[in-house]
């Protein structure tokens, strides 16, 4: 009896043991704490974990490494909660930022209510307030990446769809396949109810516009799905994305982030990069990277060389 | 308030409780999916089982191949399936009852294979045919061990069947998908208080099944039983030792 007793005991305090290790490794560090941007030459350009963030900054920083900066790329790093931080701080010097996504972001991370602005410079001007202190926003290109209301060609031929209002004419509830954000978004069913008075609902994917999302309109699960402007799916699969007149979805401008201490000359270059995207621009370079398998620098290295950059 | 009482409190508030996404109805779809797919996989793995363990042979085939299916990562198979067969259930269903069948056939080739060849062959030498093996000796004594391989399939595809809301067919893991995506993180820790207490359940009631599936001839060779005639054996063992010392 005794020996069992002890020998459950012993296994208890090996799992609870093993556990506790193995729960100490999720605290990992920080992975960007490593070699600091603190070289006042070096300008450090981050990028979120999205194929499309990380071709634009790319741009960016082949074309600054071409006026002669000394560039360090820290892409691929996840989401706005992950890298805000650091640029906030000044420890990643350039990074391109969707205006009324990153509008949005700092105002709730303030426990304030989202923007009713969706204009361009309505949320631009907003931005500028919402900002912390040390980075300031460059000029917003013509590229956007906004969420859409976008269907395939097969169904607007049939309804003659044209823009969001026109949708009342399918009749009913319209099932909305789109990631779950969407359905709390004030562009999401509320938003769609208030301005053009028609009733969504959410069917929930997951994967951001990605092939389920895709599928679930053309297998008529759906009728519309949030499709990003900028995906190359929307020519690849021949989607229509809808017009939007009454400024339901907020403009998502590609919009570049930099310290304020940022040397002048560099924001220049950023900016002569910024003026050649528009969003069919941005679309080509999805597509060269998501269809044709390019990587996000090679695809940005012939985008510079086409337009005299490089 | 902390996270954990945050949770309970997601699960009580009664606006989760009510309309399409209420927690009862994602719980029923949960447990529903959960163990059609099992019962599928019993309907294909135990066959295949007993027919290994009863001749002996593919074993090292059964082996290799359901160690091969239990390595597919089920997010992939299932947005493969999806891709190809579209959304709904159908996706969903195979990928965990690709997920359930290696623990069911394992349980039941090792069941089967567990058995003394000594009770076989003396089932043979009275006269009984394959079949009457299979069904009055194999079948019987593999019994408990089958059941341990549905009820770890079940452990498996309960915690898995969080994956079914991927793509929108259902199932407690809705939950946690929009949670995080929405910064709710109660949400995402009372959808999976739910699936832990399910799981929980599950396991209880397989566990007695298990139990009940041991023939009542064989009873004495369980735990309790054993343990108790060691004790009570152990002198008698003794006694010849000291008679072969003169």
């Amino acid at each position: 009896m005794i020996t069992a007793t002890t020998r459950r005991l012993a296994a208890t305090i090996a799992v609870a043991s093993a556990a506790a290790i193995a729960l100490a490794g999720c605290s990992s560090s920080d992975p960007l704490s490593s070699g600091s941007g603190g070289d006042s030459k070096t300008i450090v350009v981050g990028s979120q974990a999205y194929p499309s963030n990380e071709i634009i900054a790319e741009l960016y920083a082949q074309e600054l490494e071409h006026e002669g900066f000394t560039v360090t790329k820290k892409l691929n790093i996840g989401q706005r909660k992950a890298y805000w931080p650091e640029v906030a701080k000044g420890s990643i010097n350039v990074f391109p930022e969707y205006n009324g996504n990153l509008l949005n972001y700092l105002l709730q991370a303030d426990g304030k209510d989202t923007t009713t602005e969706t204009t361009t410079d309505g949320i631009n001007s907003a931005l500028k307030s919402a900002l912390p202190s040390d980075v300031k926003a460059l000029p917003s290109a013509d590229a956007s990446d906004a969420d859409t209301y976008t269907v395939t060609q097969e169904l607007a031929d049939k309804y003659d769809l044209k823009s969001i209002a026109d949708l009342s004419k399918i009749g009913g509830t319209i099932s909305i396949a789109a990631n779950p954000e969407f359905a709390t978004a004030a562009y999401g069913p509320t938003g769609l109810k208030a301005k053009y008075g028609i009733t969504g609902e959410v069917n929930q994917q997951n994967d951001s516009g990605g092939p389920l999302t895709i599928k679930a309109i053309q297998d008529g699960d759906s009728q519309v799905a949030d499709i990003y402007s900028a995906s190359a799916s929307i020519k690849t699969d021949k989607l229509v994305t809808l017009e939007d007149p009454k400024h339901l979805v907020p403009a998502n401008n590609v919009t570049p982030i930099v310290s304020k201490d940022l040397d002048s000359k560099a924001a220049d270059a950023i900016e002569k990069v910024n003026k050649l995207l528009t969003t069919d621009a941005l679309i080509e370079l999805n597509r060269q990277n998501s269809v044709d398998q390019k990587s996000a620098a090679s695809v940005a290295k012939s985008f510079l060389q086409k337009n005299d950059l490089l | 308030m902390n996270l954990f009482a945050q949770g309970f409190a997601w699960i009580f508030d009664p606006a989760n409780n009510v309309g399409p996404n209420a927690i009862g109805v994602r719980l029923w779809e949960h447990v529903w999916i959960t163990l059609l797919a099992v019962a599928i996989a019993v309907v294909i793995a135990v066959p295949i089982g007993l027919l290994i363990g009863h001749t002996g042979k593919g074993r090292s085939i059964a082996v290799g191949v359901s160690g091969g299916i239990r390595a597919l990562p089920t997010l992939g198979l299932l947005t493969l399936l999806a891709l190809a067969i579209g959304l709904g259930l159908g996706a969903p269903l195979i990928s965990l009852v690709v997920l359930a069948i290696p623990s069911v056939l394992a349980g039941t080739y090792s069941g089967v294979e567990a058995i003394d060849r000594v009770v076989v062959d003396a089932a043979k030498a009275q006269g009984m045919t394959g079949w009457q093996i299979l069904g009055k000796v194999e079948i019987p004594l593999a019994l408990p061990l089958i059941v341990g391989g549905i009820r770890a399939a079940v452990l498996q595809v309960v915690a898995t069947a969080t994956l079914v809301a991927y793509i929108n067919a259902g199932g407690l893991g809705g939950y946690a998908f929009s949670g995080i995506a929405n910064q709710d993180y109660a949400e995402v820790l009372g959808g999976s208080i739910v699936v832990i207490a399910l799981a929980i359940a599950f396991e209880i009631v397989f566990a007695a099944l298990q139990r009940l599936a041991v023939p009542a001839g064989v009873s004495a060779g369980s735990a309790r039983q054993s343990r108790r005639s060691t004790r009570s054996s152990a002198p008698r063992a003794s006694t010849p030792v000291e008679g072969t010392h003169p």
